[in-house]
């Protein structure tokens, strides 16, 4: 556990809480577009580097907090592809950040 | 609708010989036997009761199908003691098996609850059934009773009446309401992670998986498997409604053939289609009723097995009139949460009510295309998927009458009265199309 494992972000939303507000589409149009009634369509492809940042501010600024960040952990090559959170099927572990981080 | 007596593979609507009677409890006693639950812990009779239902193979029989055995395993692992919810909504308006099971036979409902608590170190069973059926709750109540006379449970029962809507039936809706909110479906991102009432872990079934548990108890894994195919095995309940002689609940083994089980029914008229899975199912063509009754069968043939209910649609309705009747239903049934849902239903409702009658523009079908594609996978619960599922479905089914109707052409019958059922709702105030 010497190196800072690369971090990736699947970027989700909680239909429910979602009122359309839009500014996740605005923030992360890399993977948010609005249908017809301004709801957000979501790719779910991780994003990481640059776009990390972007997920986390859609996610702050949400005014519902209806975005859900889920950590995903990138492989690095020649790594085999073990569980990434060690609690088995389902990954409890995998931490939520679900907008409560501020972006500076 | 009536309790239809059975020819075979009688094992939850026993009857002998006449017709079915609700049973009492020594009539209960006197049908099935008497299954033996120890009070306390029996290590070795849960872990042998534990495997009997993992062998047995049991699938939910509420529509999505989870295997039985692993529901208990999930709420097994969790520390706190447990509470078993019976789920006997009956939000599917067109089905009838909860209650006629909650009238004819609640002890095996009961009994089923509690091997489940028994297994799981559950103290208390809620026993959920929708306001407005009333009987079938005093039925319950007073199967309750005959056993707290006769000293046969040590743990608390209760019945609860959440409001009887299409989504309340959703199981975490129904643990919502439990928690004293509203009965709506909440987003769930790992179902594997059981449900909480007042922080204890929940272990949710339909009445009829209930049932099923109990018969397990009783006769074992093997006899279980003795009816239904090796993917699903069983036998399971359906109601058969629709353009059928004697509409009612059926007992059928998984893997009977949808004509056959539409022959018993008394389905003798020309077919066009029917609605297999109730109103988030799909319609299944007429030239494939030779389908077998099971999940995996239904999925190949583009229908679902979903709750089990079969909708006979005669070849003089208009298929594509009756989606639009039950998908402007089904967007009246929302849980009114999620936009895809609240906005995306009644516009493929518009549309589909202006293709049945020949007004629609030229762009409706792939208006109706496009949306459904939008909305599906897109709510917190699974209530827009199931009537996308439907819809897609029509449009397969019924291509034909579709093309007709968008050049407008309707059909001879798309004012005929609906087979599909309707009720009014009354805990909205919301009326029926």
């Amino acid at each position: 556990m010497s190196a800072q494992p690369r971090i990736a972000v699947r970027f989700r939303v909680d239909p429910v809480a979602c009122d359309a507000y839009g500014y996740c589409a605005e923030l992360l149009p890399e993977r948010v577009t609005l249908d017809e009634w301004g709801y957000p369509v979501v790719d779910g492809t991780p994003v990481d580097g640059d776009l990390v940042a972007f997920a986390t501010r859609a996610a702050a600024e949400c005014p519902r907090r209806a975005v859900l960040l889920e950590a995903v952990p990138v492989r690095r090559q020649g790594q085999p592809g073990s569980a990434p959170d060690g609690d088995g099927p389902g990954g409890r572990n995998v931490p939520s950040v679900g907008g409560f981080r501020r972006h500076p | 609708m009536s309790v239809t007596t059975l020819a075979t593979a009688e094992r939850l609507l026993f009857v002998d010989g006449g017709a079915a009677s609700p049973l009492d409890l020594s009539g209960h006693i006197a049908t099935h036997g008497a299954v033996a639950i120890p009070t306390r812990g029996d290590h070795s009779w849960k872990a042998g009761m534990f495997r009997a239902v993992a062998e047995s193979g049991l699938l939910g029989r509420g529509g999505a199908g989870f295997a039985a055995a692993a529901k208990w395993d999930a709420v097994y692992r969790d520390p706190r003691r447990p509470m078993v919810v019976v789920n006997a909504m009956e939000g599917e308006p067109a089905s009838d098996k909860d209650r006629v099971l909650l009238t004819y036979s609640p002890h095996l409902i009961l009994d089923g609850a509690e091997v489940a608590a028994a297994v799981i170190g559950a103290s208390e069973i809620v026993i959920c059934i929708a306001d407005h059926n009333g009987s079938a709750a005093s039925s319950i109540e007073a199967a309750i009773g005959e056993r707290r006379q006769a000293g046969m449970t040590a743990r608390r029962m209760s019945v609860e009446r959440p409001p009887g809507r299409y989504v309340t039936g959703e199981e975490s809706a129904l643990v919502s309401w439990l928690n004293h909110r509203p009965a709506l479906p909440i987003l769930r991102i790992d179902k594997s992670v059981p449900l909480n009432v007042a922080r204890r872990s929940v272990l949710v079934h339909n009445a009829e998986t209930l049932c099923q548990i109990a018969l397990i108890a009783r006769h074992g894994p093997e006899w279980f498997r003795q009816a239904g195919t090796l993917e699903a095995p069983g036998s399971t309940l359906v109601t058969v409604t629709g353009a059928v002689r004697s509409p009612g609940v059926l007992e059928v083994e998984l893997g009977t053939p949808v004509a056959e089980i539409l022959g018993r029914a008394g389905a003798d008229v020309d077919l066009s289609a029917v609605l297999v899975g109730g109103y988030g199912g799909a319609w299944l063509d007429a030239s494939r009723l030779a389908t077998p009754y099971a999940p995996g069968p239904l999925a190949d043939a583009g229908a679902t097995h979903g709750v089990g209910v079969v909708i006979a649609l005669p070849a003089t309705s208009c298929g594509i009139a009756e989606t639009a009747q039950l998908v402007r239903y089904m967007a009246g049934e929302s849980a009114g949460q999620c936009g895809p849902c609240v906005f995306g239903l009644p516009a493929i409702a518009d549309d589909l009510e202006q293709l049945a009658i020949g007004r629609a523009d030229v762009e409706a079908l792939d208006r109706i295309q496009r949306r459904s594609a939008v909305i599906v996978g897109r709510g917190g619960c699974r209530h827009p998927d199931g009537v996308v599922r439907v819809v897609r479905s029509a449009l397969e089914v019924f291509v034909a009458d579709a093309m007709a109707h968008a050049e407008g052409r309707p059909c001879p019958g798309y004012d005929h009265p609906t087979v599909l059922t309707f009720p009014e709702s009354p805990a909205t105030g919301r009326r029926s199309p």
